[in-house]
């Protein structure tokens, strides 16, 4: 996964109302102006909120695109223990789960 | 001596935008001790708030990553994001790009530093200035220390940064207040969002208070990660203001885990009595 180019994509919509425009009304061509796979596109497209956590983009900017793509906060969440039990653990990036702490 | 101000607190996006699901009793100690700091700095009569945060992929990414970023813009503007999501409406910010210059071309000759013309700023900035400039009125200078994309700016770096702003403020006329803003132990964004790990925050926190600088720049960046998660990273703005009030001692005026803030929400003070 071109996880570089994932993120990239996520961080200029949230920079960029324009881009957000864009990208509502023609998102196919906005994707294809990124470096991405055919997964990645659907994973974006979809969205799979869990798949783009699993595959290592940072929650940061994962949590705005979810909010973009309309998901409550709870759902969010949700979203990603989702897909936790679907893909298995974080593959790339800081923003896996290690333990310690209390809720 | 300029520095008038030196404090720390949280900057958590859950404090404005999740803020009605608290334990209002937190809720509300944590809004009236940051109204406790909006009084003291104004009592301090401040030229300039100067704003230590670790942003979040709002104005810099992977493609170009500086350690520390300081602003030098007329204004800002934020929240970058969506004004509802964060519940803070969308304002421009006052900046002060002569004294900007001024303090950057002084903390140059110690720290290699960026410098920013332009600046969204996300809830980092946006959540304390909603509480301790509410009108919006005060001069900001927004610095930022790379807490996010690894390799992450390293904590004597850091500290560093925090005795070269020092040592450029007291060369100037103008009184700066100063504001580190950042978590200590949290999991934000994540499956784990509302996990904190109190202990570890409270033992931090006393080395900040105790201005312990060998203490606080023993952290490891893996034990960080598992004790404090990848919130705890953050810990680099606060260090930064204890390097700035080398010397002098600290309090704590509020400490509380608000889980749903996803983050044990703080506010502190240097005592500047020492210069």
């Amino acid at each position: 996964m071109s996880l570089y180019y994932v993120q990239k994509l996520i961080y200029n919509l949230n920079r960029d109302p324009d881009l957000v425009f864009k990208f509502q009304e023609d998102m196919t061509g906005v994707l294809a102006q990124y470096e991405l796979t055919t997964a990645e596109m659907d994973a974006i497209r979809k969205p799979d909120i869990g798949l783009l956590y699993v595959s290592g983009v940072n929650g940061q900017l994962l949590m705005h695109y979810a909010a973009l793509r309309e998901y409550e906060w709870d759902d969010y969440i949700q979203a990603m223990k989702d897909g936790l039990k679907k893909y298995g653990n974080v593959k790339a990036g800081y923003y896996s789960r290690t333990g310690g702490g209390a809720v | 001596m300029s520095l008038v101000f030196a404090g720390i607190c949280s900057h958590a996006p859950g404090i404005t935008g999740r803020a009605e699901r608290a334990d209002p009793e937190l809720r509300e100690g944590l809004y009236s001790n940051f109204n406790k700091m909006r009084l003291a700095i104004e009592a301090t009569k401040p030229d300039a708030l100067v704003v230590i945060g670790a942003e979040h992929f709002a104005n810099f990414f992977m493609d170009n990553m500086p350690a520390f970023c300081m602003g030098m813009a007329e204004n800002y503007y934020g929240p970058i994001e969506d004004e509802n999501w964060l519940n803070i409406k969308r304002h421009k910010i006052p900046g002060n790009p002569e004294l900007s210059e001024q303090l950057i071309t002084m903390i140059m000759e110690d720290i290699d530093l960026a410098y920013a013309q332009e600046w969204k700023f996300d809830h980092g900035i946006m959540v304390p200035l909603n509480f301790l400039t509410p009108d919006y009125q005060l001069d900001i200078i927004p610095v930022n220390i790379n807490c996010q994309g690894p390799p992450l700016t390293p904590l004597h770096r850091a500290w560093k940064f925090g005795q070269a702003l020092r040592k450029a403020c007291d060369k100037i006329p103008e009184r700066i207040a100063v504001v580190g803003t950042g978590g200590i132990s949290h999991w934000p964004a994540t499956p784990d969002s509302g996990k904190i790990n109190e202990q570890w925050d409270r033992d931090f926190l006393e080395k900040w208070k105790n201005n312990n600088a060998e203490a606080l720049l023993s952290y490891k960046d893996e034990d960080v990660y598992q004790d404090g998660g990848q919130g705890g990273f953050e810990i680099r703005t606060f260090i930064s203001v204890a390097g700035a009030c080398e010397g002098n001692t600290g309090e704590i005026w509020f400490y509380a885990p608000i889980p749903i803030y996803a983050v044990g929400c703080t506010i502190g003070s240097m005592n500047l009595s020492k210069s």
